[in-house]
């Protein structure tokens, strides 16, 4: 009787934003984690130092990402916003929604 | 001891027959009200019934109207929230006061709030505000809301005042969340709490409100407070305890001792069951269908009694 919404312009976004990412020279790195269905996707995400990793939102509720040790907070991402952080000390980096602390991700930055 | 919401699950359901559902706490009788005349399910008979929802004070509870919200569960978040407010004109008692369990906005900006403001300042009544997480995410981490709700608060906006011989108590279980957790008081807001109960008369009723539910709910999506239990325990002493809380978007109850839990319905979108989903969140329902998930609450206090009823009517009409 009930449906959930899945917006189409979710896939297509994903798509514009690794052609973009594929077109960039070498050397600037990027990544990209999807907020979907109440989660960071992927979870666990290595990068190297100085990726630039973007969080967008796909879902029709607003998230943010706040690190656990306070280093980057996003404001208030309604759909289809994003976060961009640029990565540029190597660790490991714990964050969540603190709209929704029970969503949690760890970006691991490698030299 | 448990209860669940009754519906009477007819789709043609009328504007009288809205007021579906009333679960008499502390004694734990529940009741459908059907074509406006109460029906029993347990103890208590018709007349007895219509007398609480006509006679003595009454308040009522809306939540989660998340003005601002315009995605595909409900384009007009606005639009019912005036449909709830101009319900409430009809109830059969006209209420003493409004509470607001939370999530006022959707994205606590500065026009949400004066929206919310104009069409709730519609209900001619005086309203207490307790904030939900979306009220506290401006830039000014909830500066929006306690400019306009927070004079003459303690912390991030609790207090208590007494009415009708109720002695009521909001608390804020939405700030300072920590990763991995549930919805939290803090040490501040306990500590608090306990000085508002100390000396008490443990036969007065107590209402407390809050906007994340006091008790688990469903861990796996956040819906319970982390140290919920430390507020119970003060509570414990007291005889009549109704904990009305929002945030799920959905009719939850439970009865345990003399404690109450009820959590009320949104004016804004429905939210799947507990665990019928992969996650939390707006729920699309068929078009037409919508209203029926959506509503208000009515709350009346019996003259003489300790036991509260609660009668939660959806925004559906014929």
């Amino acid at each position: 009787m009930t449906c959930r919404h899945r917006p189409l312009w979710a896939a297509g976004a994903i798509i514009v934003l690794s052609v973009l990412a594929a077109l960039r020279p070498a050397g600037a790195e990027e990544a990209l984690v999807r907020i979907s269905n109440f989660a960071f996707v992927p979870p666990d995400l290595t990068v190297k130092v100085g990726t630039t990793v973007t969080f967008r939102n796909e879902d029709d509720e607003p998230h943010l990402v706040v690190a656990g040790d306070g280093s980057f907070r996003s404001r208030a991402l309604d759909t289809k916003d994003s976060f961009a952080y640029d990565f540029s000390q190597p660790g490991e980096f714990s964050y969540f929604c603190s709209l929704h602390p029970h969503m949690q991700g760890k970006i691991r930055v490698s030299r | 001891m448990t209860h669940h919401r009754i519906d009477n699950g007819r789709p043609d359901t009328t504007r009288r027959e809205t007021l579906e559902c009333m679960i008499w706490a502390g004694t734990g009788v529940l009741w459908t009200v059907a074509s406006g005349v109460p029906v029993s399910l347990g103890l208590l008979g018709k007349a007895e019934a219509a007398e609480a929802v006509t006679k003595g004070f009454t308040f009522l509870q809306i939540s989660d109207s998340h003005v601002g919200f315009d995605k595909a569960a409900n384009p007009h978040a606005l639009d019912t929230l005036t449909e709830a407010i101009a319900q409430i004109g009809a109830l059969p008692a006209k209420p003493a006061f409004m509470i607001h369990t939370g999530d006022i906005t959707h994205l606590s900006t500065a026009a949400q709030f004066d929206d919310a403001a104009r069409v709730i300042g519609g209900a001619r009544l005086d309203v207490h505000y307790v904030p939900g997480e979306h009220d506290v995410i401006d830039e000014g981490n909830g500066q929006a809301y306690s400019e306009r709700y927070g004079k003459g608060k303690q912390g991030a906006g609790w207090y208590s005042f007494d009415e009708g011989g109720v002695h009521f108590i909001g608390l804020v279980n939405v700030v300072n969340l920590k990763a991995g957790g549930l919805g939290q008081l803090g040490l501040e807001q306990l500590k608090w709490l306990a000085d508002d109960l100390r000396g008490r008369s443990a036969s007065a009723p107590i209402v407390v409100f809050a906007h994340i539910p006091l008790w688990t709910v469903y861990a796996d999506w956040g819906w319970g407070t982390a140290d919920s239990a430390q507020a119970l325990a003060l509570l414990k002493p007291f005889g009549s305890v109704t904990i009305l809380n929002g945030h799920i978007h959905q009719i939850m109850q439970k009865v345990e001792g003399n404690v109450t839990f009820h959590t009320a319905r949104s004016t804004a979108f429905p939210q799947p069951a507990p665990g019928t989903a992969s996650s939390p969140g707006p729920l699309t329902v068929p078009a037409g269908e919508l209203r029926k998930f959506l509503g208000i609450t009515s709350v009346a206090i019996r003259p003489g009694a300790n036991d509260l009823a609660i009668i939660d009517s959806t925004l559906a009409r014929a």
